[in-house]
């Protein structure tokens, strides 16, 4: 378990005021309920303390954060997509697109979306441009169903506060066969609240990627995000996150996936960057026969600080969770993982499954990892385990019999404990850039 | 040239322990010979094989390895395997994540860049050829190649897998520890024809085999036995069968007779 630290002083506030939710609301020219809905998370927000001994936040000491740097809204500055990294912006598979958006310090730069899926009425939209066009949307779910101002301080600070982020709306009956592919890329430090919206309705389908990438700077910067994956009845998504944040980042962030009756959401979620990610990463299970696949990997090296606090939800019987993460931690790093399967009573028949796999490449690394089950009914299968290794001398004595370099022997076992989660990622040419950027973190 | 490793006086032990496994083993293999070494479990012979190859949990307290002259004890495991050494392990260890191919090709790659820094290592086509070439050879399914190396492997798989290793890295001196061992009478008879099919001019094995089964299979020109750490015993072919008829009692006799003297 993690020691507790005492401290001294409690975690200070970013100096963001009502004024700001105002401007920004007015800058977007929002209809009047949205601003009434900011405007109640802000006062929620102000009632909420900056979290500092609850039991999901008392292992995550923030206050190493200077709000001086990382509370300014990051301005945009002209840049074009020409700044963004060309592997962020390589095609997913083949060289087409079903749709690519791609933010700059949180203005869209580039936004295309493949006739063909146009034409199915599929939407994939900056979050500003669909409060003009699809109001009715978003003022059903735009946080109200999967996370909501409720959720904590930092929730409530983002309903207050978003300024950026994506819209997808699936609608029922229908594939969206190309993957669509979200590029969000900060130039200079500062604030950035990012969204993503994802709606599929009643058996639909489709591929999703977002990447979080910035520019290295010395001075700090806050992510305070939110995504919400609403997967109607009979629907799979398939969703792949992946987070590089530079290094003077901090995180915080709630995603939660809502996953309807008889369908399939498949998530994977990547952690490579920041300085410090705090992420509550959910799934709820509402309908029967929902069925949720969530995957995490993660690499932490110098004084990266990591905690993934992941939950799943069984609120419908015949529910069936499955969460599996990876990771390794090298140098001062530290990684915790927070896990929780909860069922409401009476669910019945619900099978859920977490399991969190650590490799600790340095002593002075420390991982932690803390699974929990909080279950109200009996006729269930749930289960939990989490595992820590180190690099172990036999195996790579037996690499090393063949003729492999010692270095290169630890590489190859490093890789090959992350190849289980690299193979969940549905796209090839982005499991061989992983790989690469898992190499660079081991070679570093 | 013909390669020769020599084993001279070798002494060694566990890592951190003084008492010694291995008391004044000496040995001579030379390419293109087939030696058998048996004896009774204990008696040091899966140690040989592995101070040999440079397994870290052991420690040579005295004596020499040389192959071709060079000293191998200066080596580290990966250099022994590229100077010509492979040891077939006795129980290979499950890699995850890394598969049968992807390991072999780094493995080949390795010997490449070792002669040629610049070598941008074997093209995947000629690659993958060889792999089913080799894997048909040994009566391995290919897709035996797309599997994590050794995990879930039965155990049979696993000694067909380190034969593979063998075939696809052509080393000049290979040492099988208890390659049979384990295994039903087809599998040691495709384990035996791959073995057989390699041996010749080019590469010399050391057989150690707690029985003579496999060398119905594998025709040994030498039979050593191994006792307490030494080898105490050496001879042709007949010596094989006089151990499977007689066990091992009457070594252990008559080396408690030699040291009385």
């Amino acid at each position: 378990m993690a020691v507790v630290r005492r401290r001294s002083s409690l975690p200070q506030a970013p100096s963001f005021t009502r004024a700001d939710v105002e401007a920004l609301s007015g800058e977007i020219q929002e209809p009047n309920w949205l601003l009434e809905r900011r405007l109640e998370a802000w006062d929620r927000y102000l009632q909420t303390p900056m979290p500092y001994m609850e039991e999901e936040w008392r292992r995550t000491d923030y206050r190493h954060i200077r709000w001086q740097e990382a509370d300014r809204l990051i301005p945009a500055n002209g840049a074009t997509a020409a700044v963004v990294p060309s592997k962020n912006l390589e095609p997913l598979t083949g060289d087409e697109q079903g749709g690519l958006l791609v933010f700059v310090d949180g203005k869209v730069v580039q936004l295309e979306l493949a006739n063909s899926l146009a034409q199915k009425g599929v939407i994939f939209t900056d979050l500003r441009s669909a409060v003009r066009d699809h109001q009715d949307l978003l003022k059903a779910h735009l946080m109200t169903r999967a996370v909501t101002p409720a959720d904590g301080k930092f929730a409530a600070l983002h309903a207050a506060l978003w300024n950026h982020g994506v819209f997808v709306y699936v609608p029922r009956d229908t594939v969206a066969e190309l993957p669509l592919h979200v590029v969000c890329y900060n130039t200079s430090a500062g604030a950035a609240l990012g969204h993503v919206l994802v709606l599929l309705e009643d058996n639909a389908q489709a591929t999703m990627q977002v990447e979080y990438a910035s520019r290295r700077s010395d001075e700090q910067s806050a992510y305070i995000g939110a995504t919400e994956l609403i997967v109607g009845a009979g629907s799979n998504l398939r969703y792949v996150s992946l987070q590089d944040w530079n290094r003077e980042t901090f995180e915080f962030s709630h995603q939660r996936g809502v996953v309807g009756r008889d369908a399939q959401l498949d998530w994977v979620n990547g952690v490579m960057g920041s300085r410090l990610t705090k992420a509550f990463i959910e799934v709820d299970a509402v309908g029967a026969g929902a069925n949720a696949r969530v995957s995490g990997f993660f690499f932490a090296d110098r004084d990266q600080f990591f905690d993934l606090d992941t939950q799943q939800n069984h609120n419908a019987p015949l529910t069936n969770t499955d969460l599996l993460f990876k990771g390794a931690a090298r140098d001062n790093a530290r990684t915790l993982w927070q896990g929780m399967i909860k069922s409401l009573p009476q669910m019945q028949r619900i099978d859920g499954y977490q399991v969190c796999r650590n490799l600790m490449l340095s002593d002075k690394a420390r991982m932690d990892s803390i699974p929990g089950l909080e279950i109200e009914a009996d006729d269930v299968a749930c289960s939990h385990a989490a595992t820590f290794g180190t690099l172990e001398e036999e195996p790579i004595y037996y690499l090393m019999s063949r003729g492999i370099t010692r270095p290169q022997a630890q590489l190859m076992i490093i890789e090959g404990f992350f190849d289980e989660l690299l193979q969940r990622v549905p796209f090839e040419r982005v499991r061989q850039r992983l790989m690469n950027e898992i190499e660079a973190k081991i070679i570093g | 040239m013909a390669a020769t490793l020599e084993i001279q006086n070798l002494h060694a032990s566990v890592e951190g322990d003084e008492s010694l496994i291995l008391s004044g083993v000496d040995l001579t293999v030379r390419q293109g010979e087939i030696h058998a070494l048996m004896g009774p479990n204990g008696s040091g012979k899966s140690t040989l094989a592995n101070v040999l190859m440079g397994n870290p949990a052991y420690e040579v307290q005295e004596g020499a390895i040389l192959l071709d002259g060079e000293d191998v004890l200066e080596m580290e495991p990966d250099e022994r395997s590229r100077a010509g050494l492979f040891l077939a392990f006795q129980y290979p260890v499950a890699i995850p994540g890394v598969t049968v191919a992807n390991f072999l090709r780094h493995a080949i790659n390795a010997r490449m860049k070792a002669e040629d820094p610049d070598s941008k290592g074997i093209p995947i086509p000629k690659f993958a050829r060889m792999m089913r070439e080799k894997m048909t050879q040994l009566h391995i399914d290919h897709a035996f190649a797309g599997r994590y190396l050794n995990e879930g492997f039965s155990g049979g798989e696993k000694k067909r897998a380190e034969v593979l290793q063998m075939a696809v890295l052509e080393p000049r001196i290979a040492v099988l520890d208890e390659t049979d061992s384990g295994l039903d009478i087809d599998a040691l008879r495709i384990v035996a024809d791959g073995v057989n099919s390699l041996t010749g001019p080019n590469m010399a094995a050391l057989v150690i085999t707690h029985y003579q089964r496999m060398l119905n299979y594998i025709k040994p020109d030498f039979v050593h036995v191994m006792y307490d750490g030494r080898i105490v015993e050496s001879g042709g072919p007949a010596l094989a069968l006089e151990l499977e008829e007689k066990g091992y009692e009457w070594i252990r006799e008559k080396h408690l007779a030699q040291l009385e003297f």
